[in-house]
């Protein structure tokens, strides 16, 4: 676009560059574009929040007395539907995968630029049809639509949204695309696989999921809106179709799809760990295979989410056995990180505390895990909070972590102003406080017997609601105080300069917020990932080469 | 001992110990892993934080050490995993002899209908100490029947017969909730399991019933017409059902399947699907036409025919009486898992539980 002139150089950046708004609507830099995401999302969370406070507010009691059944059920499904596919999976890849691929393989940008700025609209457009299914009365059938209940039975705004779904999938495929292209073709001189930032890695394994993963999904939302338009008979049994079709070809995507959420988080903690411990990551090659592992398997392991649904027998043991080994490269990970710290000199940036929370509520959401891959346990406590609190331990302690990791962590090269640090660990602090007290109480529920969806519940549960509807006020704090200090960094935050944490990777060789085409010259990369022994050793940080 | 804590649930069938155990045995996994991790998180933020340890060590990596929290983790994993499998097959596969229950799942109630012809509705009455398996299908969507006291859940599908199977301890009274969403009063399709001691169930069982339930799928056979067709003599243009259910069925297109609920149910409904060898496609589907509970009824008839306790409705001579007593060979290892309910018998008549019950 704009040529960035020589003699403001130090001044001029891809923020400033232009300020029109046609400027910032047609913009082909992948860091415009995640600016764009970030501001998308951002909104969508706290909307997804605001449903997810309504839904605690109404299980303080054990009547259903605050909201109607249907319109509890509304929020439970618009909760899900916007966390998880307008929140959840374009969080860190479509603001951080955009922002930081090409900045950390030393390109300019994207393999296709374009494309990336067509993702944002298409996932835009997807969301209109969500919110308009949400505005025009909304959609009660769950996150996950399940038939003969979305195809026949619902009386709500089921098409709508599906429609918005099927849009929104192609936004990640897109986002998918370009990052494995991107990674494969546009690395820097001498950036070889194995002196990739792990963050690297593991976008590529999401983004792997993401191009073989969404199609799976497009075509069966496709199936329930043709099923409930034109009454096909996929899923009816009275036309003899098959309900539980759509439960396999949903998970088939939907469980990859909670890899689509957490690997990127995982390749967040990985940079911010080596970081805030002055160390080269611990045994770099077994987590970068691990995201494979992971991408891999996770294909493998659908139909523990149909344990009780009527499959075989034979079909639970073989998926039982399947998820017990996804754990596996799961904890790898855990233990890299740990051993990372070991002789390390660790300091305590918010960043780091953001992950070290991500370790310990990603440890019990994973371990958790192992209860409803365990069948016979499954039986139990499938279908119940146990459930709802084991993935909100992933999907809110693990992801959302991971994405408040990130935003700390790269905040100043995004904006090149810091957060007050203050604040920001006090965030981290209400936001580990306040989701454990929210969603440890939802695992003794689920025990109990409390089914998850539930509108109203016998009084014996109401302790353990009121706990986590406590904590859900204090995690709700925990995350509108980041927004306040982030807008406010804007204006009054100190300046950041080109690398705060004297950080290795490519990124923070360069200007803070960078040029629009990031790097004065492609850099040549001699090094490892991670050489904090070498840029601790130099006392300085280490300049790009020209 | 842990059934007093108010953080359990009652421990009402005999499955309830054995998921019980395992998830101790995981939430100790679960403990010690969480506390290795954040303990050892703490030392060393504690140890090597930088006023302490101003230099770090770089250390690129261990495979010894890779290997080993592959191994064990791995280890642990494949325990749960054989532990949890051998749960598994006790909770998926009923003894033989189980009396039997028929569930239908509609928005937003249970229905249940006992073989002796007892009818309730979002409550269940059972016997303590007797197996029991539920036979469920739904009215429209999907709901899941599952009463956490038994520590058992199965899905109810709309179109198909799902089962499972528990075995009540102590009485007592029970939530039985609907786990899989299904619209507007999901968390009203709410229900209470009343487990009686043996003596009171029976008191309970005898009041009230007009015919068992395989007499009113006599009257449903005679009704519909089945009859006409589905005769004992070999005259009959459909298969005889006498002596038929819980057999194998050789089809037309050389497989063969048994001849069990789900086989009853898609045969009268959807008869096209699966055409018996040597007769041709000619009854006509009755989807649409007959309820649930019509379709329960006409199952447990042709149950009754296939163990004998029940006849053909025509005038046939019977002269394949001695086709009856086919099912005895089930019968012996049946009575072994019986013998908690001593007074089972005589109150409900026609009960297709086995005859033989007390050797």
């Amino acid at each position: 676009m704009e040529t960035a002139s020589h003699s403001t150089e130090a001044k001029t950046n891809y923020l400033n560059a232009d300020y029109s708004v046609k400027s910032w609507l047609l913009t082909t830099d992948h860091k415009r574009i995640a600016i764009l995401y970030l501001i998308s999302i951002t909104g969508f969370f706290f909307l997804g929040g605001l449903f997810a406070m309504l839904i605690r507010l109404e299980l303080l009691t054990p009547a259903g007395d605050l909201v109607l059944s249907d319109n509890y059920n509304k929020l439970f499904t618009m909760h899900g539907i916007v966390m998880i596919f307008l929140f959840l999976i374009p969080s860190i890849p479509s603001v951080f995968g955009n922002f930081l691929v090409p900045m950390m393989i030393g390109a300019k940008d994207l393999a296709f630029p374009k494309l990336n700025l067509a993702s944002w609209y298409i996932y835009m457009l997807g969301a209109c049809f969500i919110l308009y299914a949400i505005l025009t009365g909304g959609i009660d059938t769950g996150w996950t639509f399940y038939t003969p209940y979305s195809s026949t039975y619902s009386n709500s705004n089921v098409v709508a949204a599906a429609v918005g779904v099927f849009i929104v999938g192609f936004s990640s495929i897109f986002t998918g695309l370009n990052f494995i292209v991107t990674i494969h073709r546009m690395r820097a001189p001498g950036l070889t696989w194995r002196r990739l930032p792990l963050f690297i890695w593991a976008h590529y394994a999401t983004s792997v999921i993401m191009v073989l993963g969404t199609p799976v999904l497009a075509i069966t939302i496709v199936l329930v809106a043709l099923e409930r338009i034109f009454h096909f008979g996929i899923f009816d049994a009275r036309l003899g179709g098959d309900p539980l079709l759509f439960q396999h070809l949903f998970w088939f995507y939907s469980h990859p799809a909670v890899y689509i959420m957490i690997l990127p988080s995982m390749g967040v903690i990985t940079e911010v760990i080596a970081c805030f411990s002055r160390k080269r990551i611990f045994g770099y090659d077994f987590i970068a295979m691990s995201s494979i592992a992971i991408a891999v398997l996770g294909f493998l392991v659908w139909a523990h989410h149909m344990f009780v649904a009527g499959i075989s027998i034979y079909a639970g043991l073989i998926f039982s056995m399947l998820s017990f080994f996804v754990a596996i490269p799961s904890a790898v990970k855990v233990f890299n990180w740990t051993a990372t710290l070991y002789k390390g000199s660790i300091t305590f940036e918010t960043p780091m505390l953001y992950a070290f929370a991500f370790i310990g509520l990603f440890t019990v959401g994973g371990l958790t895990g192992l209860f409803l891959a365990a069948v016979g346990l499954d039986l139990h406590v499938h279908d119940t909070y146990f459930v709802v609190a084991h993935f909100h331990y992933i999907m809110v302690g693990g992801a959302v972590t991971g994405f408040m990791c990130a935003l700390h962590f790269w905040w100043p090269k995004m904006t090149g102003k810091m957060y007050p640090e203050g604040f920001a660990k006090l965030s981290a602090l209400l936001v580990f406080a306040g989701f454990n007290l929210t969603f440890f109480p939802q695992f003794l529920l689920g025990y109990m017997g409390m089914p998850r969806r539930y509108h109203n519940y016998p009084p014996e549960f109401q302790v353990l609601n009121v706990m986590s509807t406590a904590g859900a006020s204090i995690l709700a704090v925990g995350f509108l105080l980041p927004m306040i200090y982030f807008v406010w960094s804007l204006q009054y935050g100190k300046d950041a300069g080109p690398n705060p944490y004297k950080a290795a990777g490519l990124e923070w060789m360069t200007a803070s917020p960078p040029t629009t085409f990031n790097f004065e010259e492609t850099p040549v990369v001699t090094w490892e990932a991670y050489n904090y022994g070498e840029i601790d050793a130099l006392g300085k940080e280490v300049e790009v080469g020209g | 001992m842990w059934s007093n804590l108010p953080l359990f649930p009652p421990r009402a069938s005999s499955m309830a110990g054995h998921v019980d155990a395992l998830y101790f045995f995981l939430v100790a996994v679960a403990a010690f892993f969480t506390v290795l991790i954040s303990a050892l998180i703490l030392f060393f933020a504690i140890r090597y934080r930088k006023e302490r340890h101003p230099h770090a060590v770089q250390i690129h990596g261990s495979t010894a050490l890779e290997l080993l929290w592959t191994g064990i983790p791995l280890g642990i994993v494949m325990i749960i995993f054989v532990w949890s499998s051998v749960i598994f097959f006790m909770q998926t596969r009923p003894p033989k002899g189980a009396m039997e229950i028929y569930c239908v799942g509609k928005q937003w109630m249970w229905k249940f209908e006992h073989t002796g012809g007892q009818r309730e509705i979002n409550e269940l009455h059972l016997p303590a100490g007797r197996d029991v398996r539920m036979i469920m299908t739904s009215q429209d969507v999907i709901h899941d029947f599952f009463v956490p006291a038994f520590r058992i859940k199965a899905d109810v599908l709309p179109g198909r017969y799902t089962s499972t199977w528990f075995h009540p301890t102590v009485p007592g009274r029970y939530h039985l909730f609907c786990s899989q969403y299904c619209g507007t009063n999901h968390s009203q399709m709410v229900g209470t399991v009343v487990v009686m001691d043996p003596v009171d169930y029976e008191r309970w069982a005898a009041g009230g019933v007009d015919g068992s339930l395989a007499s009113a799928g006599e009257k449903s056979f005679q009704q519909y017409g089945c009859s006409m067709c589905h005769r004992a003599d070999m005259a009959g243009r459909a298969p005889n059902l006498v002596g038929l259910f819980g057999k194998p069925v050789l089809l037309d297109d050389g497989r063969t399947v048994t001849a069990d609920e789900s086989y009853v149910r898609e045969s009268i409904l959807n008869p096209g699907v699966k055409i018996v060898s040597g007769f041709k496609n000619i009854m006509p589907t009755f989807q649409g036409q007959l309820t649930e509970e019509e379709v329960i009824g006409l199952v447990a008839y042709v149950k009754a025919l296939g163990n004998g306790t029940a006849n053909l409705p025509l005038p046939v001579s019977n002269p394949d009486s001695g086709n009856y007593p086919v099912a005895p060979k089930a019968e012996p290892s049946a009575a072994k898992s019986d013998q908690g309910a001593p007074a089972a018998e005589p109150a409900t008549k026609s009960t297709p539980v086995n005859p033989p019950a007390q050797p």
